[in-house]
C-alpha cells in the first residue's frame, strides 16, 4: 500500500499585513497553515525581519551587538542609514527606549522628531515602539503616530494599561498596531477584542504575545505562539488571526548567555560567537512557533535566519 | 490511536464464558481499553486478534535504547505534535559525525570534544549523546582503524555506524556490537546483507530512502525479516524537506497509527557555515527529530542547542527549580545587601541576571517553594512570613552579613511586618515589583 502523505487542511487563515510604503513596501502573514507548511497550503510570505536602533545611543547593549554599529549608533538617523544602505535591511524597528523616566526621559516632541528625522532618512518600513512603561507609552506613541502619518508605520505597543489613547493614535494615522499581553492566549485574545471593539480593524493588528530569550522561558512563548496559531487555523478565531511578533533582540541581549565572557564562562565558549548564535537560535524557534515579523539586532544573526529561511520556504 | 473498548470488544469472542474473570466480554474489552487487563487472561482469543490487540496497544513511535551503560539514550515514545497537549518524551540525541577519511589525530580531538561538551543547567547534565562514524573513504581498513579508536578512546558513547557497504560495516559492526550501536545506511540495494548483520549482532537498524514511501516499503519489509528496533530517513536534507517529511511522520504515527513510519527519525543536519547549521539543528529539536548529527560542536553552539532541547522538552505543567540556597553574585562581603526571591528557574534566571547588571555584589536568597513565581507561590501559601523566617534562619547567612536587612520582592510587601515580628532584630525592606527594577534600586542604595 502506498503511503498517503497526512495533510491536513484548515479552516482559518493568518491576517496578512503590509507596511511601508512605495516600492520597498513589505507583506507579512497570509498563510493558511502552520509555518511552513507548503506542502498543504499556501505561504504567501516569508517571515519579515528589521534590524532594531533606538532614539539614544545604546549604552545598555553588551558590547558584541554595539560593534557592528559603532561610529552610526550615536544619532538615530545615521544608524538607520547604515541598516538600510550597508546592512540591506529590509525594514526598521525605531525603539523610543530614551523616553522612559529611568532613562532619558525625554519628551514626546523629542519622540516625535526622531520619528520624523528617521522617516525622511529611508524608504524602507518603519516600526515605532515606545520604552514600555505604559503610562509614558501613552503620550509618547500618540506623538510618533502624528510624525508618522501617511507612512504606513507598524506602531506599539498597546497593552491592556494603556491601549485606549494608542489605539485611537493609530486610527487616527492609519498605522498598524503591535497588541502585547503577557504569554496568556486568553489576555491577547481579550485585548485583540477591546481593540476591535474600539472600531479598530482586527486586519491591522500585529499580536506580540511576549517574547523571552532562549533558556529564559523561550518554551512558554513557543507555546502561546503555536496555540494562538492552531486556533486561527483550525478553529477560525478571527480575533487570533493577526500575524505574530517576535520582539527577539531586546530579551536576548540582556540574557548572562549573550554577555558573559569565555574567561568567566570557559565552557560556554567565544561570548562573540555565542551571542548572535542565542539570538539567531531564538528567532527561528519563533518562526517554527509561528511568528511573522521578527525584531532583531545583531547583523550576523539576522544574515543566517534569512539563509534558513530561504531554505524553509 | 488507542482501539477504544467497543473496537477491542469486536475482536472477542463474544462468548461471556467468564474464564478472564470478567462477567462479561463487553466489560473485559472496557479493562483492557483502560490497561487494567491483559489479553492473556482470555484462552479463546484468535492470534489474529491477539496481534491486532497487541500492535494497537504498542506505542505509536517506537521504543529504542541506544547505546549501553550510563551513557545510553532512550528515543521514541512521543505522543503528541504540539509540546502543550502533553510533554515531549525523549529529548532528541545529538551526534557529532567524525568521517574516516580523517588523521588518527583529528579523531582523538573530535572524540575529546564530545567528552568536554558537558555542562550543567537548571540542575541537568547536557552533552553531545553520541558518535556518527562515516565511511566517506568506502575502504574497509579505514573505517576499521576508525572504529577501534572510538572503541577504545570512547568505550561509552553510543554510536551510530553510517555506510551504505555492508562488506565495510561487518567488521565495524563485529567490534561495536556490544555498544548497542545503530547501522545506518539500510536501502533497497543492501537491504538483506545489512538486515543479516543487525540480526547477528542484534543491534538497531537506520533505514534511509528516497521519501516516505520507499522509507516505509524498506522498514516493512525489515520488520518482516525480524528486527523491530529501526531509525528512520526519509533522504531529506533541506530545511523545508525536513520539516514537511518529519511533521508526516510524525503525524502518520501518532494521528494514523501508521506502523511503517513509526520509529524514532533521524536528521542529517551538516552544513558548512556552523551557525546555519544550529540552525537546522533548531528545526530538527523542536520539529520532531530524534536523532541529529552535526558537522561541528563548539562549545557556544552547545550550549544553545542544549538549552533549547532543555526548555522544549520540559513538562508544560511542572515548573523548572532551582536548587534551594544563598547564591552569591559578584564578590559579595558582608555589608552587601541581602535579596529573597522564590526558586522558580525563571524568576531566579531573571533575578539573578539584573542583579549582575546592577554590577553591585548582592547575596540572593532563593527559597524552595516548588518552582512557583513570586505571586504565584504567596497565594498558594509557599512564600509566607513563617516560612521565609524560618529558611533565613536555617540557611546559614547570618554568619555570611554583617547587617540584618532583608530586601524582598515588591509584590509581597504585605509580608514585610509579619517578617520582621518572626525575624527578631531583623529589618525587612521592600525591593522592586519588577525584576527590570533591581538595578536602579540596588545602585540607588549604594549612591
Amino acid at each position: 500500500m502506498a503511503f498517503a502523505p497526512p495533510v491536513e487542511s484548515y479552516t482559518g487563515k493568518v491576517c496578512s499585513i503590509t507596511f511601508g510604503i512605495g516600492d520597498k513596501a513589505i507583506t507579512f502573514g497570509g498563510e493558511n497553515v502552520l509555518p511552513f507548511h507548503s506542502f498543504e497550503g499556501s505561504v504567501s510570505n516569508r517571515p519579515a525581519i528589521a534590524y532594531e536602533i533606538q532614539d539614544v545611543p545604546p549604552v545598555d547593549w553588551p558590547e558584541n551587538v554595539k560593534k557592528p554599529y559603532e561610529g552610526v549608533s550615536n544619532d538615530p538617523v545615521s544608524w538607520a542609514k547604515f541598516c538600510q544602505d550597508a546592512l540591506k535591511a529590509k525594514a526598521i524597528a525605531l525603539r523610543l527606549i530614551g523616553t522612559h523616566p529611568d532613562r532619558e526621559d525625554r519628551s514626546p516632541d523629542d519622540a516625535a522628531k526622531v520619528v520624523r528625522d528617521v522617516l525622511s532618512a529611508i524608504d524602507i518600513p518603519l516600526i515605532i515602539l515606545g520604552s514600555n512603561h505604559t503610562e509614558k507609552d501613552a503620550s509618547v506613541l500618540v506623538s510618533a503616530a502624528e510624525a508618522a502619518r501617511g507612512k504606513n508605520c507598524i506602531i506599539g505597543k498597546a497593552q491592556e494599561a494603556n491601549y485606549k489613547t494608542i489605539v485611537a493614535a493609530a486610527m487616527a494615522n492609519n498605522l498598524k498596531l503591535i497588541a502585547m499581553s503577557e504569554l496568556d492566549i486568553n489576555l491577547s485574545k481579550q485585548l485583540n477584542i477591546l481593540i476591535t471593539q474600539m472600531g479598530f480593524d482586527i486586519g491591522n493588528i500585529i499580536i506580540d504575545p511576549m517574547c523571552s530569550a532562549l533558556g529564559y522561558g523561550l518554551e512558554y512563548t513557543y507555546s502561546v505562539m503555536e496555540r494562538i496559531r492552531l486556533a486561527a487555523l483550525t478553529q477560525n478565531d478571527v480575533t487570533m488571526q493577526p500575524p505574530l511578533l517576535g520582539d527577539v533582540g531586546m530579551y536576548v541581549w540582556k540574557v548572562k548567555e549573550t554577555q558573559a565572557s569565555e574567561k568567566d564562562m570557559p565552557q560556554w565558549g567565544p561570548t562573540e560567537e555565542r551571542g548572535k548564535t542565542w539570538e539567531a537560535v531564538t528567532a527561528i524557534s519563533m518562526i517554527l512557533a509561528g511568528a511573522d515579523l521578527l525584531i532583531m539586532r545583531h547583523p550576523k544573526a539576522v544574515d543566517a535566519v534569512e539563509k534558513v529561511i530561504d531554505e524553509l520556504i | 490511536m488507542a482501539l477504544t473498548g467497543v473496537d477491542i470488544f469486536k475482536l472477542l469472542p463474544k462468548t461471556n464464558c467468564k474464564k478472564c474473570g470478567f462477567p462479561t466480554c463487553l466489560a473485559f474489552a472496557m479493562k483492557l481499553a483502560q490497561r487494567q487487563a491483559s489479553i492473556d487472561l482470555c484462552p479463546d482469543i484468535s492470534e489474529e486478534a491477539k496481534q491486532k490487540l497487541s500492535d494497537a496497544a504498542a506505542p505509536p513511535i517506537r521504543p529504542i535504547t541506544f547505546g549501553s551503560g550510563d551513557r545510553a539514550v532512550k528515543m521514541g515514545e512521543e505522543t503528541v505534535l504540539f509540546r502543550h497537549d502533553k510533554r515531549f518524551v525523549n529529548p532528541c540525541v545529538l551526534a557529532l559525525e567524525i568521517k574516516d577519511t580523517l588523521s588518527e589525530a583529528d579523531i582523538h580531538h573530535k572524540i575529546q570534544e564530545v567528552f568536554d561538551s558537558e555542562i550543567e543547567r537548571v540542575g541537568q547534565r547536557l552533552r553531545i549523546d553520541a558518535l556518527a562514524i562515516m565511511n566517506d573513504s568506502n575502504d574497509a581498513g579505514k573505517f576499521e582503524n576508525a572504529a577501534k579508536i572510538i572503541s577504545s578512546k570512547a568505550p561509552d558513547i553510543p554510536v551510530i555506524i553510517c555506510t551504505g557497504n555492508p562488506s565495510t560495516a561487518e567488521p565495524v559492526v563485529k567490534l561495536l556490537s556490544n555498544k548497542k550501536p545503530i547501522l545506518y545506511g539500510v536501502n533497497s540495494g543492501n537491504l538483506e546483507a545489512m538486515a543479516n548483520l543487525a540480526k547477528t549482532h542484534k543491534i538497531a537498524l537506520g533505514v534511509t530512502a528516497n521519501g516516505l514511501d520507499e522509507l516505509s516499503g524498506l522498514t516493512e519489509k525489515i520488520k518482516a525479516l525480524g528486527i523491530e528496533d529501526i531509525v528512520i530517513d526519509s533522504g531529506a536534507r533541506k530545511a523545508k524537506e525536513i520539516l514537511r517529511d518529519n511533521t508526516f511522520i510524525r503525524r502518520a504515527a501518532i494521528k494514523k497509527n501508521y506502523k511503517p513510519l513509526g520509529y524514532p527519525a533521524i536528521t542529517f543536519a551538516q552544513r558548512e557555515d556552523t551557525l546555519v547549521e544550529s540552525l537546522i539543528g533548531v528545526i530538527g529539536i523542536a520539529k520532531y527529530s530524534s536523532i541529529i548529527v552535526l558537522n561541528s560542536i563548539e562549545k557556544w553552539k552547545n550550549v544553545a542547542l542544549f538549552t533549547l532541547r532543555q526548555n522544549l522538552y520540559t513538562d508544560p505543567q511542572v515548573p523548572m527549580q532551582v536548587e534551594q540556597k544563598i547564591y552569591t553574585i559578584g564578590e559579595p562581603v558582608p555589608d552587601s545587601p541581602l535579596l529573597i526571591t522564590t526558586n522558580f528557574s525563571l524568576t531566579y534566571f531573571i533575578v539573578s541576571g539584573e542583579i549582575e547588571n546592577s554590577k553591585v555584589s548582592t547575596y540572593l536568597a532563593v527559597m524552595d517553594c516548588e518552582g512557583l513565581s513570586v505571586l504565584t507561590a504567596w497565594a498558594a501559601g509557599k512564600f509566607t512570613a513563617g516560612k521565609i523566617a524560618q529558611f533565613i534562619k536555617e540557611s546559614g547567612v547570618e554568619g555570611n552579613i554583617k547587617h540584618r536587612e532583608l530586601i524582598i520582592p515588591g509584590y509581597v510587601a504585605i509580608l514585610s511586618g509579619a517578617i520582621e515580628e518572626k525575624l527578631e532584630g531583623w529589618k525587612v525592606t521592600v525591593g522592586p515589583r519588577e525584576a527590570n527594577g533591581i538595578p536602579a534600586f540596588l545602585r540607588s542604595r549604594v549612591a
